[in-house]
Formats: C-alpha cells, structure tokens, sequence
C-alpha cells in the first residue's frame, strides 16, 4: 500500500460495521473487475481524464466507467454512437518538438524561466524504474533525495501515484522541479501560443485543472517528505507568440485543486453506484452484444448536458437517449434553468398551450404568457421556411 | 436565454426545424461581401493551412500552402491574400459623401463642428464561424509588426510588400467585431442562430453544416436527421461527409490524407534539391508539381461545402427584410472603416500590442453603449425581440382608452396630456419610471401617474408635442391606439469623459509611448 492511501477517505472506517477497509477496497476492486470484463485491462486514467470528472460531477455513468476503466471509446463504437476524438499527427509533432525544446540541454531554458541563474549545475536525476510501481517509488526517492539536497532539481517526466476509487492511478507531469528550499513546482508544457503575455482562455484553462491532479499527488508525498511543501501555483511553459521560443506564466491552481480533491473524494461513491446495480450486469465487450451493452449503459444513471460532448467519449450516445425521451437537458443547461419543474419537451409544449400543467404554477404561468407573446408578436406569419437541397454532399 | 427563445427551441424539436427568433434581418448584409473560407494548421498558432476567398459564389479563390512549417510559403500565401483582399478594401475607400464630426477645438477648448469625409459604404468580411474571427484577430497579430525589406533593409526575415498593411486592416476588422450590432465582420453561425431558434442545444449550433441542417433541411427530412448526418456522417475512407467549417480541421483529415501527401511533397523537393543534372531535376520537380496540386485538390474539397454553406446562409439570411435600424448601425462601421483608413492614410503606426488605459476604457465604454443601443434598437424593429422585453416587464404594448389634456404649472405652460392604457403586460412600473415610445423615429418619454381601479394604468406625456399650448397634431396618441412603450432608453448617452491619452494618470500607466513598437522576434526556424 503506498503512502498516498494514508490520507484518502475510505468507503468506511468504522471498526464495527463490515469488513475492514482494506477487504472492502479488494472486493470494490474485484466488482468493478467483473463488470469491465474479467479478461480486460483496466484503461488507465491519465490527468486529463481526472481533470474532465470535475466537468460534470453529477454524472454517475461517466464516475463508474471510468473507475472501473472501462475503454469508453470502444464502448461507444460497440453502441454503434462513436466518439469522434482525435489528435492531428502536426499538433502532436508540434507538442513532442516543443516539449523536447524546452528541456533540452538539461532543461536550461525551463530552468532559466523559472529564474535559475546557473542552470548547469542544476541536478538532473534519473528516473528509470521497471513499470508504473518502480518509477513511481523511484520519483518518491528522488523527491526526497532533492529536497534534502537544497540545491535546483529538475525531474524530467517523474511517476506519481494518486488513489483513485480504491485503485492507484499513475500520472506523469511534464516535469517537477524543486527549489532549493524544498518548495516543489509543477511544471506544465503546451504548445499553444502565449500571445502577448495571454493564452487562449479554455486551453489554459484545461491546463491548470490537469496541473492541479498533479499538484494533489505530490503532496500526498510532500505529507511524508520532511522540509517540502507543493506550491499551489504551477509553471505554464508556452511558445512565445510566433515563434518556438518558450515563454512562462505561474497559473494559481487552488481552485482547481480543491474541485479536483472533492471529486476524487465523491469517487468513492462508485462502490455505492456499483452496488445499486442488478446482478450479472457488466460492460464485457467480448462476449456481450450491443443490446446487452446499450441495456446495461441505461442502467447507470446518467447527466448528460451538451458540454458533455467535448469532454465524454460517450456522449453521443447519451445525446441521443436524451433526444429520444424529449428531455430538455439536450437543448442545454440554460434552457433546462428556464423552466422550472417541467422535464420533458412534450410537457413544456402542452403546457405552454394550455393543455396540460397547474395554472397556479409560476413556471407554467410564465410559459403560458411567452407563447402568447411569441405567437402574437409572429402574428401568422408563413412556418415554412427556404428548403434547400441536401447540404454538404 | 430568454423563456421565449427556449420556447422557440423546443418547437423547434417538435416540429423538426429551426424557428425563428427575429422577424427582421438585425445584421446589415453587403451586396458584395467578401467570404473568407480559412482553414489552419493544426498545433500551430498563424501557420495557416489554405483558405477559399472571393466576393461571389461562382468564383472562389483557393489560396494553398504546400508546406506550412516552411516561412517563404506561409508568406507566398500571405501576399495572395492581401492581393485578394487589399483591393477589395482599397475599393471603398474613395467613395466619400461629406459628413459632419464633433470635435474639441485645441485653442479654445470648445465642441465644434467639422466638415469630414465619410466612406458611403463600407467593405465586409464573413467567415463561417466565430473561432474564424479570432482567427482573423491572429492573422492580424502576426502580420502587422513584420516589417518588409522597403521599411527595414536590416530584418532578418522581410514580409512581402503589403503583408504588414493587411495585418493593421485585420486587426481592425477584428476589434470591430466585439462590438455588440457591428458587421464590418460577421460569422455566419452567429449570423443564423441570431435569427432561428434550432432543436439542439448553442453548443451544437456552433457547427455551421448541422445549423444549416436545421434552418433548411433537404425536402422531405428532419432537421434532427440532417444535423445529425452533418455531424458525423463519413465516406469509405473514414472522412466526414461535412467537414468542420474552419479554421481547424478533422484530425482524420490530417492523418489520412494530408499528412501522406504533404510528405511526398517534402520528399520530392529534398530530392529536386539533390538531384545531379537536369533529367532528374525534371522527374523531382514533375513530383513536386504534382505533391503541390494533390494538396491543392485535397484542401479544396474540405473547403468548398463549408463555402457553399456561408453562401447558403447569405441566401437565407437575404430573404429576411432589413430592421429598420440597422441601417444606424451599419453607419457606425462606415466611420469606424473611415477612422481606419485616415489613420493608414497619415501613417500611423500599427495598433500597439496592448491597448493603453485610456483606449481600453474608452473601448469598453463604447461596447457598453452598443450593447445597450443594439437591445433597443432590435426591441424597437422586431415585435418578436419585443416580446421577449415584455415578457421581462421591460416593455408592454397597451391600447389608449382615454386622453385627457393638462397642462404643466410654469409660466408658459405647456402641454402634459394624462394617457388611460389597457395593456395584459406586466411592466415594473412604479412612481416616477419613465416609459418611451417611438414617434416617427424619435423618442417621446412619459411618466408613469398611477394605477387606476379597473387596473388600467395612467401615463402623463413628456415631450415632442411642440412649442404652443396645444400639442402638435399627430404628437398625441388617439383613443383606441394601440401603442409599445419601453421602459429602457432608446438612445444610449455616452460615460463620462475620459482624459486623453497623454493626459494618462501614472497610477494607470501614465501617457502611452508613441514610439512605434518593435517587430516579433523571430528564429531561423521559426515553427517547429
């Protein structure tokens, strides 16, 4: 067990009720086995994934998938509603040069941007271990080692652990670098531009909430690690403008960090999702079909939103059970804020046209009054618009 | 979004289509614009990747960079479009009509009256969608402090001749596009979803190709259906059948198609580069030609649906008459485009790279008053945007049922005739609010008295009805008139004065530099 358990809270840490924590994290680990499928590996969750649960925490299909690593993308494609993510071979070219830029010659120039007025004698350690396991204690050491050492250290790529529904998951920073006073600093490598000293908004955005899973790891190893402390505001390294020359800015993370410690913690409510469902339920790709599979997707409740379909790799599929049961979450959250208690499109409409709904009912008193306005103000005007031909062929 | 255009999305669901949101047109729509079709490379910020450009449907340009980690094609294609572009702009230049201008006399410190020119009409620019105006805003930024061999014989890397020129007119299409009601440039999606309601979600409207789906889907389908298969329909080859409208394109696109050429393209021009004598420079350069025309074709075929559609929602968006105002509107780009060409004429330098504090302030104050001028203004063309204001409480619509004639208590009094509405709308009235309404395009201001009994409400009319004791004819409501009045101002009055800029205070910064500044830095390898 590794020292990150130490300080997550536990399904149940009571002594007299049920098993003991540990037991029940095995027997959490071994039901969410069973419903991945017992011959898949998990699929590990990286930062980003972490980072897009804070998007919407209220989804309880998106918590219980991903921590019992179910491949959602090969999920939606098997539900016949594919997720349509990529990433272009040049922007990935682009990142791996530019990562690969910045840390050249001992990372010099990130050294230099964080202030460092000798970057050669800067220590570089080497974090080569066998697996996830090795390299994580491999990193932990090296933290250590660092910080007793009181001088500039760069780790290039280390392996931290973080507790994630009773099962470690690995993430790799770009790099982390201790001060010479034991403060260690994220460091987050992007290769989008910063433009006259601002970065486009949503991407920077993305970046300092996977910088805070980041940060939230390493003080489980900072709690155990004497003289460090983890600086809450992390080091995002850019391109400059134009051109390829790499350009700094510290991004405070606190926020992110305390949504990000919440929703790990609610995370331990997948063993209370789980455990909801009927038995003999799983997501086995290999031996169910896709009926089977769409029927047990249905099972777990879901919350989707529009938003969901930039960040959820089942989210078409999601779109389209909401469409198909006229709920009015499809057409946004905002329009679901306008109206009240009424769910779905068909009751809105008959409400709105008298024929169903409380007239005492401020909600329905309103929509009455708008689709009076509405029709008024368009006074007959001819509903049929242009039709064109079929667009895009 | 308001409970109105809510409504107007779930009809839409029902009945398959979008709805409408506006009864008029709210944006002016030039009789000649130019469409800007711009495509980028992914991962790379101002590295674009080609573009469709021209002022009429028939007759698109297809500007193509071959390979846009390589400077002198970025810059080939950079001086393309300014050769597009540039004379289309220059073209509205001359053609003047004399205006009037206030403006403080430097010696006395006095507003007085200037005789200017103001262009009769204006250039105007549309890119599909609105990640393709910030786009615009980046071609700008990268192209306005390069500095050509004519300005600077030293520079390392010199622009071709009229790219920094292009740079500072972007630029300032681009700012004027975060004016609320401007349309100097204008994105097509924002264009539609301002004038239909669709059964998705503004997120999803955001995809020109499904926006379209819903606004005129084929004969005989739904809307839903056609959004869908604008989405994510792909060919054989796993490409989308409706390829995203721009600037970035489908990763699919990248990998499988783009990228495989674009490597014979570098592969055959490292051979040409090598080849020993004259036939194998001849077979490489045959290569090279034809790696060149594949990408070409290739950024052509994902261009031209989503020009198609730009020209398909200029259609649509013609059918619709004119607000009434926009023509209002539409002046206040022409002096913007003005101002801008004066300041190019007096060879002013580039916009500085961060605004100064009295710019910014002066900025933010002008958009706050478009803002407000563009919700009057759209209240007062548009019964259906009106509605929306009413059923806020922000206006109502109510009938007279009485006049009765008073008058003011000064010396010379003057006409305040007490209005008797019947109205079924709820206005936030109180004592003393003042309601407006619209006479012959001016506004007349009233006074809110009181409620009577039967819960008619009583107006007492402020002004517009002339200088003698009764008002002029016309300038009264008759009994049985149905007449909208609006409890927010139709005209905007502007912030308080703000100093000008060299009367900067040091706790903002102080004067501005005037100096002009500096060009980017650049690298020999200047991406990648």
């Amino acid at each position: 067990m590794s020292v990150a358990d130490a300080r997550l809270p536990r399904v149940s840490t009571s002594l007299d009720s049920g098993p003991p924590p540990q037991a029940q994290a095995t027997a959490l680990r071994r039901r969410l086995a069973a419903l991945r499928g017992p011959s898949t590996a998990p699929r590990p969750l990286d930062a980003r994934a972490l980072a897009a649960l804070a998007a919407n925490p209220g989804c309880r299909r998106r918590a219980l998938l991903d921590g019992a690593g179910v491949d959602k993308a090969a999920l939606a494609r098997a539900l016949g509603s594919p997720a349509v993510f990529g990433q272009s071979q040049f922007a990935f070219m682009r990142g791996n040069a530019f990562e690969a830029r910045v840390k050249a010659e001992g990372g010099a120039a990130l050294l230099r941007l964080l202030g460092v007025a000798d970057p050669q004698a800067a220590l570089v350690p080497d974090l080569a271990a066998a697996g996830p396991e090795g390299r994580a204690a491999r990193t932990a050491l090296a933290l250590r080692e660092a910080t007793q050492a009181g001088a500039w250290t760069l780790l290039d790529h280390p392996m931290l652990a973080l507790q994630v529904a009773g099962s470690p998951v690995y993430l790799e920073p770009d790099a982390v670098v201790v001060h010479p006073g034991g403060r260690w600093t994220v460091v987050e490598i992007k290769s989008f531009p910063m433009l006259d000293g601002s970065a486009d908004p949503s991407k920077a955005g993305a970046a300092a909430r996977q910088a805070a899973v980041y940060v939230l790891a390493l003080e489980h190893i900072a709690a155990v690690t004497k003289g460090a402390s983890v600086d809450h505001s992390v080091l995002l390294v850019c391109p400059k403008d134009f051109s390829n020359l790499p350009t700094a800015s510290a991004v405070d993370v606190r926020r992110q960090l305390s949504v990000t410690r919440r929703q790990l913690a609610r995370l331990t409510r997948v063993g209370e999702i789980a455990s909801a469902l009927p038995d003999g339920l799983d997501f086995d790709m290999e031996s169910r079909s896709s009926d089977e599979l769409a029927s047990a997707v249905d099972s777990v409740p879901s919350a989707y939103a529009p938003e969901c379909l930039s960040a959820c790799e089942l989210a078409f599929h999601c779109r389209e059970r909401a469409r198909s049961t006229g709920a009015v979450e499809a057409l946004g959250r905002a329009v679901r804020g306008e109206l009240g208690g009424l769910s779905t499109i068909a009751g809105v409409l008959s409400a709105a046209r008298g024929e169903s709904g409380d007239p005492d009912d401020p909600a329905v008193v309103a929509l009455r009054r708008a689709a009076r306005l509405r029709a008024e103000a368009l006074g007959g005007r001819a509903t049929d618009d242009a039709v064109r031909g079929p667009g895009c062929r | 979004m308001s409970l109105i255009g809510a409504l107007a999305r779930l009809e839409a669901v029902e009945s398959g289509r979008a709805r409408p949101l506006a009864t008029v047109r709210h944006r002016h729509l030039s009789p000649r614009p130019m469409v800007f079709v711009p495509l980028t490379t992914a991962g790379e910020a101002g590295a674009p990747l080609g573009a469709l450009v021209g002022t009429g449907r028939d007759a698109p340009q297809l500007l193509a960079v071959a390979q846009p980690r390589d400077r002198d094609l970025r810059f080939a294609f950079l001086s393309e479009l300014a050769e597009v572009l540039l004379p289309y702009l220059d073209g509205y230049a001359d053609g003047v009509e004399p205006a009037e201008r206030g403006e403080t006399d430097p010696e006395t410190g006095k507003r007085v009256k200037v005789e200017v020119e103001l262009c009769a009409d204006a250039p105007q620019l549309i890119v599909p969608s609105g990640p393709g105006i910030d786009f615009v805003r980046l071609l700008g930024r990268s192209m306005r402090f390069r500095r050509t061999a004519e300005q600077d014989p030293g520079t390392p890397y010199p622009a071709p001749p009229r790219v920094p020129l292009l740079g500072r007119w972007l630029t300032h299409y681009g700012e004027r596009a975060r004016v609320p009601g401007s349309s100097l440039l204008l994105a097509m999606t924002d264009l539609l979803g301002r004038h239909w309601a669709t059964g998705q979600s503004r997120l999803e409207d955001r995809h020109l190709g499904a926006l379209l789906a819903w606004i005129a889907p084929p004969e005989g389908g739904s809307g839903a259906e056609a959004a869908l298969r604008a989405e994510t329909e792909r060919d054989r080859e796993g490409q989308l059948v409706c390829p995203p409208a721009g600037p970035a394109t489908d990763p699919a696109f990248d990998n499988g198609l783009l990228a495989p050429v674009m490597e014979r393209y570098d592969r055959a021009r490292q051979a040409l580069a090598a080849a020993a004598d004259g036939a194998a420079a001849d077979e490489q350069l045959a290569r090279l030609t034809s790696a060149e025309r594949e990408i070409r074709s290739l950024l052509e075929g994902v261009l031209r649906p989503t020009w198609d559609a730009v020209w398909d929602g200029v259609d649509l968006l013609l059918e619709l008459p004119e607000g009434p105002h926009v023509a209002d509107r539409w002046k206040r780009d022409r002096w913007s485009f003005t101002g801008h060409r004066d300041r190019v004429r007096a060879g002013e330098p580039p916009q500085p790279r961060r605004d100064d504090a009295v710019t910014a302030a002066r900025k933010l104050a002008a958009r706050e008053t478009a803002q407000a001028q563009l919700d009057a203004q759209e209240a007062l063309d548009d019964p259906l945007v009106l509605a929306g204001r009413r059923l806020a409480g922000e206006a109502f619509v109510g009938v007279v049922a009485d006049v009765t004639m008073a008058w003011s208590e000064s010396k010379r009094p003057s006409p305040r005739p007490l209005l008797t509405l019947r109205t079924q709308d709820t206005p936030h009235l109180g004592s003393g609010v003042k309601a407006y309404r619209s006479l012959a395009g001016r506004p007349q201001s009233a006074e809110f008295v009181r409620y009577e009994e039967d819960g008619a409400l009583v107006l007492r009319l402020l002004d517009r009805m002339g200088r003698s004791r009764d008002p002029a004819e016309g300038s009264v409501p008759d009994v049985g008139e149905s007449v909208a009045w609006t409890l927010f101002e139709h005209d905007q009055r502007g912030g308080p004065k703000l100093p000008e800029p060299e009367d900067t205070p040091w706790t903002h910064g102080g004067p501005p530099r005037t100096d002009a500044e500096s060009p980017d830095a650049v690298t020999p390898e200047d991406l990648l």
